[in-house]
């Protein structure tokens, strides 16, 4: 029972980064319909900057953190700017494919800057304090994880529900052309969305490298496994994305758990594509998620 | 991609279909020949390495132009088939094992494992895309991006196939004694492996090419770029959604699944990670950089992403990878076609043909200004520079009818 315990908080912490990483995600394409597969790689940019801060260039973490947030939301915004505001109206084959084009820029340029092989985890505290009740033992990460997840999740709510952007960014989600005719800046709206997920991406980011110790540039393609969690909670539902990577990372933790006990059966590695299994059949089942607006076309 | 303009005038299958073509098609024609024969008489096995890899990345590049360029659907899996086409090889014609611990091989000669390669692909690909076909857009790119990882685990599990994390060997070529790997003599002339492979893998290509074209021309082929131009209006004018979608993800899958079974045949030894997602990002780089909806922007943008990086070391001009960073020459050429991938699709979405196309047109308009004489009056039906911007497919036609 208590291993029960232990693999559901640990898979609650990491389905928090899922979340962090999903939020991101949804929110640039609630605002502005762009799924952007760079997102992954604005994290690995983030989390290698806040590593290489603390390690190489020996700063405070919490000052490489700002860096790294400062850089992601830089390239998150000239993106947007000088790239997506002249894709308006393309196709969506043709804007997935550019942020595929961003996504393979970042990560060759970490990959040139930093190399393949995995640099050490920048972390505010130890790696392996924490304490135990009952045989389970609950890491200091893992608890930030999840209470710097709440705060962010309880700032957004607070942001899109009671200011004057958060309103704008859901008028602008509603209806783009009606919010443009009651005088809403349409370009300040993509910018903060933008700029949001790209500083939720390095958060993400650093949390995901302190939960693994060490950072490589393949992080890009565990922050994928935000996808399933998104369609999972729904594509364009913020909320959603919290619920649906949280859901994502219970399964991947608890499976990872057990899995050795069926390797006759399943095999090395399943808790790696269970998250993409559990998408598949939510997309047969209801394919617009739990909290999605049904709106996803089929024949 | 449907950047076509929904006004343009639908010329692909008005012309009958013509065996021996123009003169000029002729010159062409002779032209390349005499290119390929040249090559292949003074190439060196090193370059010929380089030309059988873009050949066979062209393969494929053209079943995902079939897919993503021509129908319009994303996808992100074409590693995936590739592996399929390859492992269905290596298991049909494999050598039989001698040892328990060694994945399964019947044995087959290659004029049966390498069709079946295309076709167990094909089969795959109807399998899976009632499932994927059903979603559009961003949602498809997502299953098929999940495709790549689930057959990855699939891959390094199912050891009796594909030998599981340590890979195992692929089977070559062969007729009887006459193997592609080593050097044989046909008809008193001595043929390198690399020379005989490049005589494999050409008229492999040259049937793919044509196939994709004609089919574009006939009715399925109209159907697939109605669908991706407006899948309302394609819907409103007959035609079947479903099966204009499963139509070309099936051939899609066919000719990933062939480029597949040659890549490994021709690399030798494969570990499952190979199919991974940067692979099959890289096909998708290639038709972008090359052409969308271009036959040959497929093989351009093939040779772009794949034989710059070879010919780059062949040149030894980056130091290798080294594992601790440094610009090697897989990541220079990833800068580059990924940088690529952005200017195009944002300036000229017909990728090197649509630049090609563009830039012809405008050599042409100022040759008939500036020229004595001026051009036949067939030349008129060309695009206009904005239009050859828009009209990434079909042009070739209008041009063909004008030279």
């Amino acid at each position: 029972m208590a291993y029960f315990i232990q693999l559901v908080f640990a898979g609650i912490a990491l389905g928090c980064i899922f979340a962090l990483i999903g939020l991101g995600f949804s929110i640039i394409f609630k605002a502005s319909e762009v799924i952007n597969f760079a997102q992954g790689e604005l994290l690995l940019v983030g989390a290698y900057i806040v590593s290489a801060g603390v390690f190489e260039w020996h700063i405070p973490f919490f000052l490489a953190l700002l860096l790294g947030i400062t850089v992601t939301v830089a390239i998150g915004l000239l993106f947007e700017r000088l790239v997506l505001s002249r894709m308006i109206g393309r196709p969506v084959f043709s804007i997935l494919m550019i942020t595929i084009g961003l996504d393979i820029v970042l990560r060759t340029i970490v990959i040139v800057r930093w190399g393949s092989n995995p640099i050490p985890a920048a972390t505010p505290f130890g790696v392996t304090s924490g304490f135990n009740i009952g045989g389970v033992h609950f890491g200091t990460n893992d608890i930030w994880t999840i209470i710097v997840t709440v705060l962010l999740c309880a700032a957004l709510f607070y942001f899109f529900r009671f200011t004057k952007y958060g309103l704008a960014m859901r008028a602008t989600a509603l209806d783009q052309e009606a919010a443009l005719a009651v005088g809403i800046n349409i370009r300040t709206v993509y910018a903060l969305a933008w700029g949001i997920a790209a500083a939720i991406a390095t958060i993400g980011g650093v949390f995901l490298a302190i939960d693994s110790f060490a950072i490589d540039p393949t992080f890009g393609n565990t922050a994928l496994l935000a996808f399933p969690a998104i369609i999972l909670g729904g594509l364009d539902s913020v909320s959603g994305a919290v619920v649906g990577g949280i859901i994502i990372g219970l399964a991947q933790v608890v499976t990872a758990g057990y899995e050795s006990h069926f390797a006759n059966v399943l095999g090395a590695g399943f808790h790696e594509i269970t998250p993409y299994i559990i998408m598949i059949l939510v997309l047969l089942i209801r394919p617009y998620g739990l909290f999605g607006t049904r709106k996803v076309e089929r024949l | 991609m449907s950047v076509s303009a929904p006004t343009r005038k639908e010329t692909t299958g008005a012309q009958p279909p013509r065996l021996l073509g123009s003169a000029s098609r002729w010159i062409t024609m002779s032209l390349a020949l005499i290119v390929v024969v040249v090559f292949f008489s003074v190439a060196n096995e090193d370059w010929l390495t380089i030309v059988n890899y873009t050949l066979i990345a062209a393969i494929a590049a053209l079943g995902l132009n079939v897919l993503s360029g021509y129908t319009g659907q994303v996808s992100l899996g074409i590693a995936f088939f590739m592996a399929i086409g390859a492992y269905t090889a290596a298991l049909l014609g494999g050598t039989p094992p001698t040892t328990q611990n060694e994945p399964l091989g019947f044995g087959l000669s290659f004029l049966f494992w390498l069709p079946a390669a295309g076709i167990v692909a094909a089969l795959v690909g109807a399998l899976v895309g009632p499932t994927a076909l059903r979603l559009k857009g961003f949602y498809l790119g997502i299953v098929t991006l999940s495709l790549v990882f689930i057959g990855e685990y699939i891959f390094l599990n199912a050891r009796g196939i594909t030998g599981g994390p340590q890979g195992r060997t692929f089977p070559v070529p062969a007729f009887g004694d006459f193997s592609f790997d080593q050097q044989n003599t046909v008809f008193g002339i001595a043929l390198t492996s690399g020379q005989q492979f490049f005589l494999l893998i050409l008229p492999i290509l040259a049937l793919s090419a044509l196939f994709v074209h004609n089919v574009m021309r006939s009715r399925a082929g109209r159907a697939f770029r109605a669908v991706r131009d407006n899948e309302t209006g394609a819907a409103i004018m007959g035609v079947n959604l479903f099966e204009a979608k499963m139509g070309a993800f099936i051939l899609s899958s066919f000719l990933a699944g062939i480029a597949g079974a040659l890549f490994a045949s021709y690399t030798r030894y494969v570990i499952p990670t190979n199919w991974n997602l940067v692979f099959s990002i890289q096909f998708v780089a290639a038709i972008i950089v090359g052409g969308i909806a271009s036959i040959w922007g497929s093989i351009l943008g093939a040779a772009f992403v794949f034989a710059l990086p070879l010919v780059i070391d062949h040149f030894s001009l980056l130091p290798p990878s080294s594992g601790s960073g440094g610009l090697t020459s897989g990541d220079l050429n990833a800068l580059i076609y990924g940088f690529l991938i952005i200017v195009f699709l944002l300036f000229e979405p017909g990728g090197l043909i649509g630049l090609a196309r563009r830039s012809q047109a405008l050599l042409r308009k100022f040759n008939r200004h500036g020229g004595e004489g001026g051009e036949p009056a067939e030349i008129t039906d060309l695009p206009s520079t904005s239009d050859a911007q828009l009209d990434v497919g079909d042009s070739a036609v209008t041009r063909r009818e004008g030279a």
